[in-house]
């Protein structure tokens, strides 16, 4: 699985940092980037990661099509 | 002996390097813009068509020319078309766009081809429609004198049957963050000016989200040159792994605003003797525009490339060089161009507007002489972790300008911090868009 961070609409709310801390970071101000390039999900991490997607109160996370 | 156009005033120079034979700044007639009848006198829009076999032939040779993006990122060219063609084997035809919207306030290049030279950029344009295999293109614009050359040359070179391809202008609003490729797209596709977050890059889902080809109005012109004379005469300029000659908009220095072609490579030493500054003269230099951060007087030592600028941890980006005089102290400039910064990013991502704001507020103190010893070291934490942490370039060229300052004037940095500077206490230097060229006074 690949995610995409779309950081233009990330409102900082740290969620997914929350669920998946592998995954993303946050900045000073809280907003978060992709912390690991390309946005691969190990399988053993794919849950983690659901929970992030699904847990972004403005879905700033999506998945990529394969 | 220097090869000049017509449209040198006593207080802007375009010129090439004495001796070389210019290749973007030649323009035959001396009006502006350059006619149609002009350019094809000079085998412009050669043989008409492109046809297959010549497209894979073009490919090649801008290929083995090595020719790379003039935007900033001096990506290979011939990578990008490739892309482009590949993803379009999914079925979406692609789409080719001159990017002319000239972002950066201290370049000149794009508005001066566009304004003098625009059937060279359309030559180019069709060149790159013709090896991607689109079938529609764009000119994407925001300098309203721009505009209309280029709009005078589609309807020229239309009404000969020179482009295979229908051509749209874009006109937008000029905005440092409006040249980025992805908010090409948006405007094009009807949306705001302003960048998108990658995934999807625009050679996957670009215009009409069909594959597009971005490329900077400059790249694009180096194409007829390519197709004409091919890899090996484009190669005779410029070093390995920077090829053939490039536009520099040079500020700054106590000199009036000047565009020159040079051969990649040249010494930074000989632009210098060309623009008659004096070496004693030069404090440091802000490399490619307001992208590639601050450096000092090793920078004395460069060669104009690619290969030589990335050593020294800066860039050539987009051309534009803006040398500081012994009075323009690096930490006022630095805290000018962090303030553009933080007005003129595109208030997208969380990262940059709190990040160039933030950097802006301690350059501004260690300017002023208030700033204590952890806003500095915040300012050092922020210009090494806020890298990478925007959707498109312009928080690492905050990240740039904020780290190349401690690391190139570590001196200076200092003396600001522990009893200031006499220079910025007295007349510091200030300038809402700093070594902004006035392009109108270039045209």
């Amino acid at each position: 699985m690949r995610v995409r961070l779309d950081r233009t609409i990330c409102d900082g709310f740290g969620t997914c940092v929350a669920r998946a801390p592998r995954y993303f970071s946050l900045d000073d101000w809280g907003y978060a980037s992709l912390a690991v390039p390309g946005g691969d999900v190990a399988p053993e991490d794919e849950d983690a990661v659901n929970r992030a997607i699904l847990d972004c109160p403005i879905h700033a996370i999506t998945v990529l099509p394969e | 002996m220097m090869e000049t156009t017509s449209d040198v005033t006593a207080t802007h120079v375009v010129a090439a390097l004495p001796g070389l034979a210019a290749r973007l700044l030649h323009r035959v007639g001396g009006t502006a813009p350059e006619p149609l009848d002009a350019y094809v006198v000079v085998a412009g829009y050669q043989d008409g068509p492109v046809t297959q076999p010549d497209v894979d032939r073009l490919l090649d040779a801008i290929e083995q020319s090595g020719l790379r993006g003039r935007g900033g990122a001096a990506f290979p060219f011939a990578t990008k078309a490739r892309a482009v063609r590949q993803a379009a084997q999914r079925g979406l035809a692609p789409v080719v766009v001159a990017n002319g919207e000239e972002g950066e306030p201290a370049s000149a290049k794009d508005k001066w081809l566009l304004r003098n030279r625009p059937h060279l950029v359309l030559d180019g344009l069709r060149l790159a429609a013709a090896v991607t295999g689109a079938d529609q293109a764009h000119v994407y614009v925001s300098d309203q004198a721009a505009a209309r050359s280029i709009a005078e040359a589609l309807h020229e070179a239309e009404l000969a049957g020179r482009l295979p391809v229908p051509v749209e202008i874009t006109v937008v609003e000029p905005a440092y963050v409006a040249g980025e490729e992805t908010a090409a797209i948006r405007a094009i596709n009807g949306g705001p000016a302003k960048p998108t977050d990658k995934p999807p890059r625009p050679f996957q889902a670009g215009v009409a989200n069909r594959p597009t080809l971005v490329s900077n109005v400059e790249t694009l012109a180096n194409l007829p040159f390519v197709y004409r004379h091919g890899a090996a005469a484009y190669r005779q300029v410029g070093t390995a792994g920077s090829p053939g000659t490039f536009l520099a908009t040079v500020t700054g220095g106590g000199r009036p605003p000047a565009l020159y072609e040079l051969p990649h490579g040249i010494a930074f030493r000989e632009l210098l003797v060309l623009n008659g500054v004096a070496e004693s003269a030069v404090g440091g230099v802000l490399m490619g525009g307001y992208f590639a951060g601050l450096l000092n007087r090793q920078a004395l030592d460069l060669t104009l490339d690619h290969e030589s600028t990335r050593a020294a941890g800066t860039g050539l980006g987009c051309g534009a060089l803006a040398i500081l005089g012994e009075n323009d102290c690096p930490v006022a400039v630095a805290a000018s161009v962090m303030a553009y910064f933080a007005r003129e990013n595109a208030g997208q991502c969380g990262s940059c507007f709190n990040g160039t704001a933030a950097m802006s507020a301690v350059l501004d103190a260690l300017r002023d002489g208030r700033a204590a010893g952890d806003d500095l070291a915040r300012l050092r934490r922020w210009s090494q972790v806020l890298r990478g942490r925007g959707a498109c370039g312009t928080l690492d060229g905050a990240v740039n300008l904020a780290a190349s300052l401690l690391a190139q004037f570590p001196g200076i940095v200092t003396r600001h911090l522990e009893r200031g500077c006499d220079v910025c206490a007295i007349s510091p230097f200030r300038a809402a868009r700093p070594f902004e060229v006035e392009a109108v006074s270039l045209a």
